[in-house]
């Protein structure tokens, strides 16, 4: 289950939206026991494509120190799919880098994004619940 | 000389469960060497068997990613932290590659 406040659910559409017309990204800071968002790092899309995301490194080293300064953890990553749905294509789960990790898709096909949010383990996709708080 | 080397979350369970670890070194590859053989469930997951930097992980010496400087021949000191960290990649496109070798889940 990931538990999303509002706030960082904006962020991370308006990130998604913005990217356009390629595909956007960005981490998940958090709490890793609970499935807690606690903010949201969106980072730059190395690919720069309309399939494809890369992370850039350097922001995911940034959020990475941050995260750890603050005392939470990097939990999962969010990025877009411009026209398909929001579900992990074989791309997203082949390299898929953590089983830990929370993968949000956001959907950008339709006129209103849609946001999922999936486990992925083992090559085996699992949607898990998305709970939007307010903060 | 012992290196600082900050592990991210995925390879922690091969290490012990640890964030940080401190190994010997002169070198990236020689800092890499001495995680590996000091955690050999590691093996494979940093350095390829031809002793290549692996295309799923980026190595940072501080604050530089060291393909942008001398790769695994990049020289550290003891003040040197090394930050090791997954590529995050993916997208809409199918491409046909191969995937990245599967972490080694605790679980």
């Amino acid at each position: 289950m990931l538990y999303l406040y509002q706030p960082e659910y904006h962020q991370i559409i308006a990130h998604c939206l913005g990217g356009l017309p390629d595909e956007a990204c960005g981490l998940l800071g958090g709490d890793s026991g609970s499935g807690e968002v606690v903010t949201c790092y969106p980072t730059r899309n190395l690919a720069a494509s309309a399939k494809l995301y890369t992370v850039d490194p350097k922001g995911h080293l940034q959020a990475d120190r941050d995260a750890e300064s603050a005392g939470f953890s990097i939990i999962g990553v969010f990025h877009s799919h411009t026209h398909t749905d929001a579900y992990p294509s074989p791309t997203d789960v082949a390299q898929a880098p953590d089983p830990t990790w929370h993968y949000v898709l956001v959907s950008l096909r339709d006129t209103d994004p849609v946001l999922r949010s999936y486990l992925i383990v083992d090559g085996e996709i699992e949607e898990e619940s998305v709970i939007l708080r307010s903060r | 000389m012992p290196v600082a080397v900050h592990l991210p979350t995925v390879l922690r369970p091969q290490a012990g469960g640890v964030k940080t670890v401190s190994v010997d070194g002169k070198t990236i590859g020689q800092v890499l060497g001495s995680l590996v053989a000091e955690y050999p469930g590691l093996s494979g997951q940093v350095v390829n068997d031809d002793g290549t930097l692996h295309k799923f992980v980026n190595v940072y010496l501080n604050d530089d990613d060291v393909r942008y400087l001398s790769a695994l021949d990049t020289p550290v000191t003891d003040t040197d932290e090394v930050s090791i960290l997954p590529a995050v990649a993916g997208g809409a496109f199918a491409v046909v590659s191969p995937s990245r070798p599967g972490p080694r889940h605790p679980g």
